[in-house]
């Protein structure tokens, strides 16, 4: 396990660079996160954010796109936006969690 | 220097460059419940990891696009040996609509939407519709009998055109 410097803090991350450790992150993580892959963190952003953190906490797995849009009620097309390219992926970077595994 | 031995910062490499040019058209071919879902979640995956898709509705897959239809796909289990139940059971009456309704709930139970649903999370992620024009006239069908996002009815050549590049996958 490789550790890592994002601003001040020291976190664990594996060999793609997600944290591996769901209690290391923190708010000025994720803007760190955020900032190294071009995002800048709005309130819609730390909308979904929250609901990852809350749901990974229940459900021990990164909730899928799908799953964001029908239990947060944040539109698909917004996560696209919000995350463009591959929101699924990048939120779960962001939020310190790893990469979904679900298929829809 | 630290006392803490910390790696330089790993950055995942989100590959969006790479995807930017990179497309992928999926002809479904197929009406039966079984067969239109691998499709869908192919287009659906592809379009999370950023891919250019197309789906071209033609021939018995014209009925995931058919709103009078969309809805009541069935699966069979006639001809399909991977049920592992003795085929002669497949053909007794009611049998038909029991694996339909059993396929519904288990593809249910795993989160998949129905088809009319799954249909607009791929229209929402990018994704584009495409029915096929001799499947329409064959079928005697018009834009308004098709899902209102199906961007327009187009032939065979004209789909192979607007792939210009793609991966393509026949289902």
């Amino acid at each position: 396990m490789t550790v890592t410097t994002i601003g001040e803090a020291h976190v664990h991350i594996d060999a793609e660079g997600f944290l591996t450790n769901y209690d290391e992150w923190n708010a000025d993580i994720a803007r760190g996160l955020a900032a190294a892959i071009g995002i800048e963190l709005t309130d819609a952003h730390w909308k979904v954010l929250k609901f990852l953190r809350e749901d990974y906490a229940e459900q021990g797995e990164t909730a899928t796109l799908r799953r964001v849009s029908t239990r947060a009620g944040i539109p698909v097309k917004e996560l696209f936006a919000l995350f463009p390219g591959k929101p699924a992926k990048k939120m779960a970077y962001i939020a310190g969690l790893p990469k979904p595994v679900g298929c829809v | 220097m630290t006392t803490t031995q910390a790696a330089p910062a790993i950055v995942p490499n989100f590959g969006d460059e790479a995807t930017k040019g990179r497309k992928l058209a999926i002809i479904c071919s197929k009406g039966n419940l079984d067969m239109a879902y691998p499709g869908l979640i192919l287009a659906n995956a592809a379009l999370g990891e950023g891919v250019e898709t197309h789906l071209f509705f033609t021939f018995w897959g014209f009925d995931i696009i058919t709103k009078s239809r969309m809805g009541e796909l069935k699966f069979t289990m006639l001809g399909n040996t991977a049920t592992h139940m003795p085929q002669g059971l497949g053909g007794l009456p009611g049998m038909t609509a029991m694996a339909t309704h059993q396929m519904r709930k288990q593809i249910h139970n795993v989160g998949v939407p129905d088809v009319p649903e799954f249909l607009a999370q791929i229209v929402d992620s990018g994704g584009h519709l495409w029915a096929c024009k001799l499947s329409a006239d064959m079928m005697e069908l018009d834009e308004g009998d098709l899902y209102d996002d199906v961007e327009g009815i187009i032939s065979a050549a004209d789909f192979i055109d607007k792939t210009d590049g793609a991966q393509i996958i026949f289902i």
